[in-house]
């Protein structure tokens, strides 16, 4: 996964013979590079339109819906779908579309914050790991591990069932907090052990030994010549990530311990329509349908982000 | 290889004493009233108080709770629930559940993944590939309970093939579906990892020795070039069967399956917390001894790979 970092700033002969582009006379860097790889990909284009779509829908919902996704009529209690409410509604005879387009927010929320956090704590504890290496390297390792010992729904169940009792009422911002929280204290350590891999990968080359030669501070050492030559596989990570992360708000919050009322997001709708799935299916199917959608578009993005930044893997 | 073993099972030592104190601190030491809602609407009586402050150690410090609770652990004695059920008769009837979900969820992956993974890796660039490529994007694209909830009301609800609740000793049939749901993501994960392994062991020297050779097509991907390329995937089937035994609680949930996933969900929506504690260290130690021996059954495929 790091050995397209050695070639950083050169071109590759052997790559730039079959995919050079004719109007390209010089060959760029490693990210020039990997962005004509990425460019000429349609599943990229593909991937990026669904989530520039996604992304329109969570800022302004109200572009794309008038109804109020929280006003309940109770006379129109499991509606099919029909002129009045495009995708039907649900139990409470909430308008299931307005519910999904609202849902966005949040949905993402969660998944871009617990991606940042989770690859700032990782990619920082792997940097400082794999730096600086000896006994604060062995004390994170151990550190991390403890963490990846629990597996990831149970540890998920214990963290948010102490610090928010079931039963109890929270506020919108604070459960999407805590639930943001929960992923990255889960999640660190797999961005930790990637950076920390590459960081060691790195810092023996040439070019830290030369700049460390010309007399640069450790922090100058690490963050202008080892943190741009590893940023690449966790880049990857967390594209890939982002995709997971959805899903896993929507499993906890399909357990009844992630988000829940008020706050509305696909996970919510779908934990709350589990029991009418045989009366009410169009209620669960929708919001599950914008959710498979969403971590498709995620996960496409991150298959070809590392085809263009690990062309090996193909 | 055996100071090697030596070293790996020191180290899983304070791995374990982490995690498990974590999860004991987090359930035992932050609530401020462990009996709160214990006795319904009432007050618990003192008797009740003292009786359970005594089995629990409650009066002592977090840390000397944790260690005495440790102490017992290592006896064997995983303590008692609330009401007086051993917690190891409790785990010791939704195990067996638990591992023959885990074992026909692998089953499943490995077969389907591996036959896919060969497929589109031998053929190469094709419609079968694509085919792979799309619907495992599709597979890892679906979480768990999504799956899970549109193959029990289609298959269960609809068209009445599958029971939607899993009997309490279910055989394996019973346990197809909800194997198929729980291994789906791991299916496209062996799918992938087999075709990559195919396509870079295929332009390796011996492969052009065994072809030089004369031999069979067959034979040159079934014998010499399989071989090499499952490594990675029978150590991916490893940490999966770990996982696996340790976190089925959505699967479990939406199937109604009577195994160590329910009863520790149950176990922690209704506070019970010696359930929690006695099943997480359980699966912890599950956990990490599955990976331990991932690493090993490495070396031991591999010959090339030396530890030391």
């Amino acid at each position: 996964m790091t050995e397209p970092l050695l070639h950083a700033g050169t071109a590759r002969p052997g790559d730039a013979g079959e995919e050079a582009d004719p109007d390209v006379e010089h060959p760029g860097g490693f990210w020039s590079d990997a962005w004509r790889r990425l460019r000429g990909r349609p599943l990229f284009w593909v991937a990026s339109a669904i989530i520039l779509v996604l992304l329109v829908m969570a800022v302004f919902p109200s572009l794309f819906t008038a109804v109020d996704p929280r006003a309940a009529d109770l006379a129109g209690s499991g509606a099919t779908p029909g002129p009045d409410a495009p995708l039907g509604r649900d139990l409470q005879g909430r308008d299931v579309y307005a519910r999904a387009i609202y849902g966005a927010g949040p949905t993402l929320a969660v998944g871009v914050l617990a991606t940042l956090g989770t690859v700032l704590l990782g990619a920082l504890a792997g940097l400082l790991g794999g730096y600086r290496g000896g006994w604060p390297d062995s004390l994170l390792s151990r550190f991390a591990e403890v963490f990846a010992g629990l597996p990831f729904v149970l540890g998920g169940i214990v963290i948010l069932t102490t610090y928010n009792p079931p039963g109890q009422l929270v506020g919108e911002s604070r459960l999407v907090v805590q639930v943001v929280a929960t992923i990255v204290v889960l999640s660190w350590p797999m961005a930790m052990r990637i950076m920390r891999a590459a960081t060691i990968t790195a810092r023996d080359q040439d070019y830290v030994r030369a700049a460390r030669a010309l007399g640069a501070g450790r922090l100058r050492v690490v963050f202008r010549h080892i943190l741009p030559n590893t940023l690449a596989p966790v880049l990857v990570y967390a594209t890939i990530q982002l995709g997971a992360f959805i899903g896993a708000e929507a499993t906890l919050s399909f357990l009844g311990i992630g988000l829940k009322d008020p706050v509305v997001s696909w996970g919510v709708m779908i934990a709350e329509s589990q029991d009418r799935v045989a009366q009410i299916p169009h209620a669960i199917l929708f919001p599950a349908g914008f959710l498979v959608v969403t971590v498709l578009a995620f996960v496409m993005l991150g298959d070809a982000v590392r085809d263009a930044l690990d062309p090996r893997g193909r | 290889m055996g100071r090697y073993t030596l070293r790996r099972l020191l180290q899983l030592v304070p791995v374990f004493l982490g995690t498990t104190f974590i999860v004991y601190a987090l359930v035992w030491g932050l609530s401020d009233d462990p009996f709160a809602g214990k006795c319904g609407q009432r007050e618990c009586s003192p008797a009740y108080i003292a009786t359970m402050t005594e089995r629990y150690n409650l009066d002592d410090n977090i840390l000397v709770q944790y260690l005495k609770y440790l102490g017992a652990l290592l006896t064997g004695d995983f303590g008692q629930t609330f009401s007086g059920t051993e917690v190891s008769s409790l785990i010791a009837t939704a195990y067996p559940v638990t591992i023959r979900l885990a074992l026909v969820a692998l089953l499943i992956e490995a077969v389907i993944g591996i036959l896919a993974g060969i497929v589109s890796g031998v053929r190469g660039r094709g419609f079968v590939d694509s085919l792979v490529l799309v619907s495992t994007l599709f597979l890892i694209s679906l979480p768990v309970f999504v799956t899970g909830l549109v193959l029990k009301q289609v298959l269960g609800v609809e068209l009445g093939i599958i029971r939607t609740s899993v009997p309490n000793d279910p055989s394996f049939g019973d346990l197809l579906v909800p194997g198929f749901v729980l291994g789906s993501l791991s299916m496209a994960y062996v799918a992938r990892l087999t075709r990559t392994s195919l396509v870079e062991n295929a332009r390796a020297d011996f492969v052009r020795t065994a072809v030089a050779k004369g031999l069979t097509h067959r034979r040159v991907v079934g014998v010499h070039m399989l071989r090499n390329s499952l490594i990675p995937v029978v150590t991916f089937l490893g940490t999966d069967l770990g996982a696996l035994m340790g976190g089925a609680i959505v699967t479990e949930g939406v199937f109604n399956i009577r195994g160590i996933g329910g009863l520790v969900f149950r176990g922690i929506l209704q506070q019970d917390t010696a359930t929690v504690v006695g099943i997480v260290v359980l699966l912890v130690i599950v956990y990490l001894v599955a990976n331990l021996v991932v690493d090993l059954l490495y070396a031991v495929l591999d010959p090339r790979i030396r530890y030391d």
